[in-house]
């Protein structure tokens, strides 16, 4: 197996050269995504079950809690947003529980380009990361261009972290160059004046991909037009981020790293509301890429309400008492 | 022709407007007052307690913003329901108390009676409890009385029906939503009575019951921070004054239980016990 390397890392890109045939032209890609094994539907759905059924308790779990919430990308993604909202909600990554001081900081705060400078400004010094939503987010229907000018204006107010969707039409209807062109120029978008690059972060909106084929498909499409992490949802349609949608992402980026060495995050996002849902996934992370991906560097969540939970689980632990949305802030 | 099987009951918990089993998968057997096997009660554990505290404060919201007038007609509704079973709770109710047919028959009259009696109160407990307050300025200060949130209700051991009606109206009428513990050795009225709840316009989470072993889920109950009030009316002695102390860290109304007569008219005690006074000053504009 080729050594590890990191997605956003020079190494990565030579590595995916010596993949440049399969994604030489329309064809090679089509016969190369519909090369890859069918997903056995029925196994995928059991398999997460099994590993959802996992009891994690005591120490495990309280360890599981700290983890998770140093994992969590706490989000605001509304047409409300206010920069006093943002900013409120910056304090509270940075201090999760006001009561206690011991709870870890979120891995990032995500907003859209707009507010990036507000989060970055009440952010600054805390080693919280701003991702921005870019790309047309949520549907990504507007012109090249118009994508690339949303995110180099993401980039330039100072995200450290870029999270586009792809052009789920253009993929559904069997455009895969032009999708994995896309992203390679979002790619491309996100490289600052200095050299140095946001990370990238590709939501695919498994929700609308239909098959579980299509997520296998898309997943190593992305990965192979350079993305840094592969994610399941904008959290903006009826269904977001599953237990066996994600398993398979989890699944595709162990295969590409089997295959090519490249380490690639995943983030599940939208409808990870409870402290169970959390550590199921957590589960999942440690059986299918083990150790090396339970880092808030390559492990995710897009959650807004998650943190109150694990929050409130976390008292729990603590003064073996339950706790109440009383205890923990409002966002 | 062989005989026919009866078909027997599972008796489950009310927790949200659904009727699940015991998180802990666990059941008891309820026996009648000879000691013969009447069914099993699910045996809930801290986990259900938690699980209903939730439900009651997702509930509180509706409930609590209902009009008075709105709550007081969904009690009615609920006398109305219990009216048509009334033959299931009579035998139900002499099974678990070892009652005649008669004197049960009066005991469920009276839980009846006593839905009807709270109902009439929804829309008049804020002149008893609130009212104009005389001030020395130019202001209108008014006092009303709202419900205090999730409260936890340990019902009465020894009157399974009666006794817990007298302690889950006053509750509700109010807006408060609750969550009851019913008699460790009766359950089964009370789990009956979900079946009514549930069939009453009553929105699911306002009334969520559990059986079990009363220490082992007042426990939780009396510690959550998310629990506003405690009525101890089904705890002894001892188990009150743990419950209480657990209570006291959040500051929990608390209910001590008392030598009571269920079928004596009831008073206003109980409606009063789990209302918070708000107090507004507003100027009179001169």
């Amino acid at each position: 197996m080729p050594i590890t390397v990191p997605a956003y890392g020079k190494e990565a890109a030579g590595r995916l050269a010596s993949m440049a045939d399969v994604t030489a032209d329309d064809g090679a890609l089509r016969r190369f995504l519909h090369g890859l094994p069918g997903v056995d539907a029925v196994g995928l759905q059991a398999r997460a079950a099994t590993l959802g059924t996992r009891s994690i308790k005591t120490t495990a779990k309280a360890y599981a809690i700290d983890l998770a919430i140093s994992m969590i990308d706490l989000t605001t993604l509304e047409g409300a947003d206010t920069p006093g909202k943002v900013r409120a909600l910056c304090a509270k990554g940075v201090h999760p529980d006001p009561t206690d001081r011991t709870a870890p900081k979120v891995a990032a705060i995500c907003v859209y380009p707009d507010m990036v400078a507000t989060a970055k400004e009440a952010l600054a010094g805390s080693g919280i990361h701003v991702a921005s939503v870019a790309t047309a987010f949520p549907a990504g229907r507007a012109a090249l261009p118009v994508k690339l000018a949303d995110t180099r204006d993401a980039v330039a107010a100072g995200a450290d972290e870029i999270d586009m969707v792809i052009d789920r039409g253009a993929f559904l209807s069997g455009r895969y160059l032009s999708v994995f062109e896309e992203i390679k120029q979002v790619k491309e978008a996100c490289v600052r004046p200095d050299g140095s690059a946001a990370h990238l972060k590709v939501i695919f909106e498994t929700g609308e991909l239909e098959t579980y084929d299509n997520v296998r498909r898309v997943s190593w499409l992305a990965m192979l037009a350079g993305a840094d992490f592969i994610k399941t949802s904008t959290g903006k349609v009826a269904v977001n981020a599953t237990p066996p949608v994600t398993l398979l992402m989890l699944e595709a980026v162990r295969d590409f790293h089997t295959a090519t060495g490249i380490q690639v995050g995943v983030k599940p996002a939208g409808g990870i509301r409870t402290t169970k849902d959390a550590i199921k996934y957590l589960v999942m992370v440690n059986e299918t890429l083990g150790e090396p991906w339970l880092t808030a560097d390559w492990f995710r969540f897009g959650a807004s309400s998650l943190l109150n939970d694990l929050l409130m689980q976390r008292q729990k632990l603590g003064t073996g008492r339950y706790s109440g949305p009383d205890y923990v802030t409002v966002d | 022709m062989s005989d026919r099987l009866s078909v027997l009951k599972t008796y489950k918990l009310y927790v949200g407007g659904k009727f699940p089993r015991s998180e802990s998968g666990r059941v008891y057997e309820v026996t009648d007052s000879k000691g013969n096997w009447l069914a099993n009660a699910p045996l809930a554990s801290r986990k259900d307690a938690r699980d209903a505290v939730v439900a009651a404060r997702k509930a509180f919201g509706g409930w609590s913003g209902a009009t008075a007038y709105n709550r007081g007609q969904v009690l009615y509704r609920i006398a109305e329901m219990l009216e048509g079973r009334r033959d299931q709770f009579v035998a139900e109710v002499a099974d678990a108390e070892g009652l005649s047919k008669a004197k049960a028959a009066a005991q469920v009259d009276a839980a009846i009676d006593r839905w009807v009696w709270y109902a009439g109160w929804s829309d008049k407990i804020a002149q008893i409890a609130g009212g104009a307050n005389p001030v020395a300025g130019p202001y209108f200060n008014l006092s009303s009385p709202e419900p205090t949130g999730v409260v936890a209700v340990l019902a009465p051991q020894e009157s399974s029906f009666l006794g817990l009606v007298s302690v889950i109206a006053p509750v509700i009428v109010c807006g408060s939503t609750v969550v009851v513990v019913a008699s460790q050795n009766a359950p089964l009225p009370a789990l009956s009575l979900a079946e009514v709840l549930a069939t009453s316009d009553l929105p699911g989470g306002v009334v969520n019951l559990l059986s079990g072993r009363t220490a082992e889920i007042a426990a939780p109950l009396a510690a959550h921070q998310d629990v506003n009030a405690l009525d101890l009316a089904g705890a002894d002695a001892g188990l009150a004054k743990e419950l209480e102390t657990a209570a006291a860290d959040n500051l929990k109304r608390v209910v001590r239980p008392g030598a009571a007569d269920w079928s004596a008219d009831p008073g206003t005690e109980r409606l009063l016990a789990f209302l918070e006074t708000k107090t507004v000053w507003h100027p009179m504009g001169v």
